[in-house]
């Protein structure tokens, strides 16, 4: 698991890599957590772009991270996703409970 | 049954070996010519059902996961995957959308995931037995 994240103007983006599924689920879904509590921000960017994989322990990083940004009032983006995130997260229907920014590619 | 090829893999149920599962069922599928998507499709059942296994089939121990593949007629992928763990009681419910019995990292979509992403999806069960996931997938011949 690796991932970078900053803050700015109130907005915390939280950029992920690589394959996301259950092996690793658990650290993003706490260090997420971790991040939100901290920066208390009103927007957290949740960027996939370089994310290649994810299955259903993607959509439980979502969900947590949706879960911390609802208890402090903020708003959860999803941003930059790619073809094989976009259908799993489609066939869950999450693309519908959380904001999706256009894909970049 | 008439096959053109089979492969068959054997490990334990370690989270690690979930990258490597999908990633070994996604190379033997290549032969078959598949598209970006179906590949992606592939990946993504083989990764819920071995997480399955690994999760919820053996959840205080390190058991067996046998994941067997077929290249059936017609561009057709056949998928197996087996554990001897807990089994399951209800598989209706197990099957459910959200529904999960694992903790808050668990979304409860793995098998939603599995029956809307490949072309027939049965899942058979008995308690104290095991767990037996069978998947197909047909592939578009392409032009």
């Amino acid at each position: 698991m690796q991932f970078t994240s900053f803050l700015e103007n109130g907005h915390l983006t939280v950029a992920l890599t690589g394959e996301i599924d259950h092996h690793c689920a658990k650290n993003y879904i706490q260090s997420i957590a971790g991040k939100i509590e901290a920066y208390t921000p009103d927007v957290c960017i949740l960027d996939f772009q370089d994310v290649t994989f994810v299955d259903s322990s993607g959509i439980a990083v979502v969900i947590n991270a949706l879960r911390s940004m609802s208890q402090i009032e903020g708003k959860l983006v999803l941003t930059g996703i790619c073809a094989q995130p976009m259908r799993v997260f489609r066939a869950s229907g999450i693309d519908k409970l959380v904001e999706i920014k256009e894909a970049v590619r | 049954m008439k096959f053109n090829n089979f492969m068959i893999l054997e490990f334990p149920s370690k989270s690690s070996n979930e990258a490597f599962a999908r990633s070994a069922v996604a190379c033997f599928a290549a032969q078959m010519d598949p598209t970006l998507e179906e590949l992606g499709d592939i990946r993504t059942a083989v990764s819920e059902a071995v997480t399955n296994c690994i999760v919820h089939a053996y959840p205080n121990e390190l058991g067996i996961i046998t994941v067997r593949c077929r290249i059936l007629k017609d561009n057709i992928l056949d998928i197996v995957v087996k554990d001897k763990g807990v089994g399951i009681a209800d598989i209706e419910q197990a099957k459910r959308p959200m529904f999960t019995t694992g903790g808050s990292d668990r979304s409860g979509m793995g098998f939603t995931i599995m029956e809307s992403f490949m072309t027939s999806f049965e899942l058979s069960s008995e308690p104290g037995k095991g767990t037996t996931v069978h998947m197909r997938r047909r592939l578009q011949r392409r032009k």
